[in-house]
């Protein structure tokens, strides 16, 4: 099969002597850093502590839905693996999980700067992260949680003998966190491109971190005001979502999702720029239709604020209410097709490689498709009421967060490695991983789309007999989807110090993060760079490569 | 606009690039200074977005159990209240004349003026605090000690008021709810502005924003402007409905 990998000559290969690796050594030149590269390694290590975290939860939760009866663990304790699965993985793997880690490394070099407008801010989200991360596990070890991730009330705030305060306290931190960085790249995109450096001359990652970021900086807020109101009413009593004191629990929804819908684009997002970078250069092409592709993100952010009461349509909000929201609903599934489709025209005639980054793009165009017409289902009303609450639901969101935004996360930790490391991952095994992953991953959440219309409800550790079939074939692609996550941990690792030599650009990519030296120096460019050239020109490139050849020789 | 300004970025002036007030990422003074004060209206943005939240409660609320947030509103001391608006108004002054003394490089009027906005920062909490103390006394305060006894009869400063029927008494706490949720974020933003400035006044103690660089308390005039309106607006929705009756 052919390739575009092309790697410096191994025998005489080194690792450039200085870069932002060894640019001090020890514990504290790490936890008081404020290059934005280090800064997201950090945050890649604690992602990935809290994604098998969450991960392992998962397991347990497939585990006792082996069975039809609850008999691996009581009905509460099973609530709380299944809240503990869902704050972990919402608040602390997905929303990171991109922007901080790959966004993070990534956006100021992509827009020629020497690190992100506010390092310090940047060095104080991560640890903001770890106080939110350390709080949810503090609320694991004194008992755990049973609300579900959604903290709804008056069940969270009356009902329940559990550290939802701790819990709460802890969304709340790890809210500012993300705040804080999405402030941080609103701000970096804005006033520290390079000279040259236009909006539409700006990498599609960059664009799609834009939009994600707005919806960080006004959701985000509105969210911390909700778990300060829940906590308070918890704690003293105030009245705000109380029903006996006036209050409206259906206010808390409304806040609640005003941020949390917004939320699934701030995880979604930021993938899609991945995506639109992968695409592009195993195809070696432009990205078709760049602007529409620049503009279906920022319409996404700017419709997602507006459909958050679908979350809603059976909790008694008004008839016209929820029509206008389905509407608004499937308005956002055109901004998603606009990308869907412009990748598939990207690859259209491409000279296409099927290297690991674009195995696992092919995994998230597919199933982020089906995850996302499945959201036009639960956008109609009619169906929504038959579909909601069920397993379906689970399905869905598992097809876009799993299948698409996971997908997404591996396909660029793939595709830059080389970059942060300086090191290529081995390339078979990563194949075999992101096939597994694919496999593992349709076997597991597939089955649950037919179970949620069959009517299996979310959120119970029992159910009835006729269900084990499918459930135990769900179970049984955790486990293999389990596998393809492992995977990927071990050879990474293995990497680091075996890995081949990737010299700075493998992939004879375009960025501006391709042209300097892998690992980058901390201020990652010798000098200011000019762009005189648009995103993703490979003639450019090519023109470039030649030119230097000609000089050597 | 903001794409061309940075496309033809000037070459770094010669006199800038050895400024101590440079950090090493940025190319010049000027786009370190735009940078942060762009950063600042951002975060601003982000407390709109914090305050909304209880604003729409309120909105919802207020239209559900007018009676009961007429009722409650009667109850605060309004002096207490227009004696608070006066003192923030006043220190949003002392703030910006501070900035002013910043930019015209005077360490002793900075001072001063950053000692005026901490004394009169402290004296509108000292106030909140009385009103607070107050409520409490009253049996105002939801969940800790709440009595709707007050709302039953009516009461002899406002013989116009008609005495609310038990279950909208009840709401009263919705009312008291907000109002403590809402003065009482306001109150620890003030709270954090008071303890910046202790901070800021250290450092111009020592010297700092007063030769040219003051950017830092540029944007903290920002911060205690924005608190200040967030007052401004709580003042008249929870003190001053319906007090023409």
């Amino acid at each position: 099969m052919s390739t575009i990998v092309s790697l410096p000559d191994q025998a005489t290969a080194t690792l450039p002597k200085q870069s932002y690796l060894n640019d001090g050594y020890g514990l504290k030149s790490w936890l008081l850093t404020g290059d934005h590269k280090r800064i997201a390694i950090l945050y890649l290590i604690s992602i990935t502590i809290f994604f098998f975290i969450g991960g392992f939860f998962a397991g347990m939760i497939r585990l006792e839905l082996l069975t039809p009866p609850s008999d691996l663990m009581a009905a509460d304790t099973y609530n709380k693996m299944f809240t503990m699965h869902g704050i972990i993985m919402v608040f602390l793997f997905l929303v990171p999980s991109v922007p901080a880690t790959i966004g993070n490394f990534l956006i100021p070099i992509m827009v020629g700067a020497k690190d992100l407008a506010f390092p310090k801010i940047n060095l104080l989200s991560w640890y903001l992260y770890v106080v939110g991360g350390v709080l949810v596990l503090s609320a694991l070890v004194l008992g755990g949680v049973d609300t579900g991730w959604t903290f709804t009330t008056p069940l969270s705030t009356h009902y329940l003998n559990t550290h939802v305060i701790t819990a709460g306290l802890a969304v709340f931190v790890a809210g500012f966190s993300s705040i804080f960085t999405g402030l941080n790249f609103i701000v970096t995109i804005h006033r520290m491109r390079a000279p040259g450096m236009t909006w539409f001359r700006l990498p599609l990652f960059v664009w799609s971190h834009y939009a994600a970021s707005i919806l960080m900086v006004l959701g985000t807020p509105v969210l911390a005001i909700t778990l300060v109101l829940v906590i308070l009413e918890r704690t003293i009593g105030i009245g705000v979502f109380d029903p006996t004191k006036g209050g409206d629990p259906l206010l808390f929804q409304h806040l609640f999702w005003f941020y949390s819908h917004p939320a699934v684009y701030i995880m979604i997002l930021p993938g899609m720029g991945v995506i639109s970078e992968v695409i592009s250069t195993f195809s070696r092409k432009r990205v078709f239709g760049y602007t529409a592709v620049a503009f279906s993100s920022v319409a996404i952010a700017v419709f997602g604020f507006f459909v958050w009461a679908h979350h809603m349509f059976i909790m008694g909000v008004s008839n016209y209410s929820a029509l206008v929201f389905s509407l608004l609903t499937m308005l956002v599934a055109v901004p998603s097709a606009i990308k869907i489709f412009n990748w598939a025209a990207t690859l259209y005639k491409g000279s296409i490689t099927f290297e690991t980054p674009m195995l696992y793009a092919f995994g998230f165009m597919g199933l982020f498709t089906i995850g996302g017409l499945t959201g036009v289902f639960l956008g109609s009303m009619g169906m929504d009421i038959h579909l909601t609450e069920t397993y379906f639901i689970v399905a869905h969101f598992h097809f876009v967060m799993v299948g698409g935004m996971l997908m997404a996360f591996l396909s660029g930790v793939h595709f830059w490695w080389p970059k942060m490391t300086g090191r290529m991952y081995p390339e078979g095994l990563s194949k075999l991983a992101a096939v597994t992953t694919f496999i593992g991953f349709n076997l597991t959440f597939f089955p649950q789309f037919i179970l949620g219309y069959l009517g299996m409800p979310r959120r119970y550790a029992a159910y009835p007999p006729e269900f084990q079939v499918l459930n135990v074939l769900s179970t049984a692609g955790a486990t293999v989807l389990g596998v393809g996550y492992v995977l990927p941990l071990l050879y990474l690792a293995w990497s680091l110090k075996y890995g081949k030599i990737a010299g700075s650009n493998p992939w004879q990519a375009t960025g501006l993060e391709w042209q300097i030296q892998s690992p980058p120096l901390t201020t990652n460019f010798v000098e200011t760079p000019v762009v005189n050239y648009e995103a993703y020109d490979y003639e450019w490139l090519a023109n470039k490569t030649k030119h230097e050849v000609q000089t050597v020789g | 606009m903001d794409s061309q300004a940075i496309a033809t970025q000037p070459e770094t002036h010669a006199e800038h690039e050895h400024s101590p007030y440079l950090r090493h990422h940025f190319a010049n003074l000027e786009q370190q200074k735009e940078t942060s004060t762009f950063g600042m209206w951002l975060f601003l943005l982000t407390e709109i977005m914090f305050f909304g939240g209880l604003f729409t409660a309120y909105l919802i609320y207020r239209n559900w159990y007018y009676p009961a947030f007429v009722a409650g509103s009667h109850q605060l001391r309004i002096w207490a209240g227009t004696m608070n608006t006066a003192v923030l108004i006043c220190s949003s002054f002392t703030m910006a004349m501070g900035v002013h003394a910043a930019e015209t490089r005077k360490r002793k009027e900075l001072i001063t003026y950053l000692l005026l906005t901490i004394t009169l920062g402290v004296a509108f909490l000292g106030i909140k605090a009385y009103e607070w103390h107050d409520e409490w006394e009253h049996h105002h305060v939801p969940g800790l000690n709440f009595s709707p006894a007050t709302f039953l009869h009516v009461d002899p400063k406002y013989p116009e008021d008609k005495p609310l029927p038990l279950d909208m008494a009840e709401k009263t706490q919705v009312y008291f709810s907000l109002y403590f949720a809402m003065t009482g974020m306001h109150a620890l933003h003030m709270v954090v502005g008071v303890s910046l400035l202790l901070i800021l006044l250290a450092r111009a103690w020592a010297g700092a924003y007063t030769q040219g660089h003051m950017t830092t308390i540029e944007n903290f005039g920002l911060y205690w402007h924005f608190v200040d309106i967030v007052w401004i607006f709580l003042f008249p929705l929870l003190y001053l409905i319906s007090r023409h009756q």
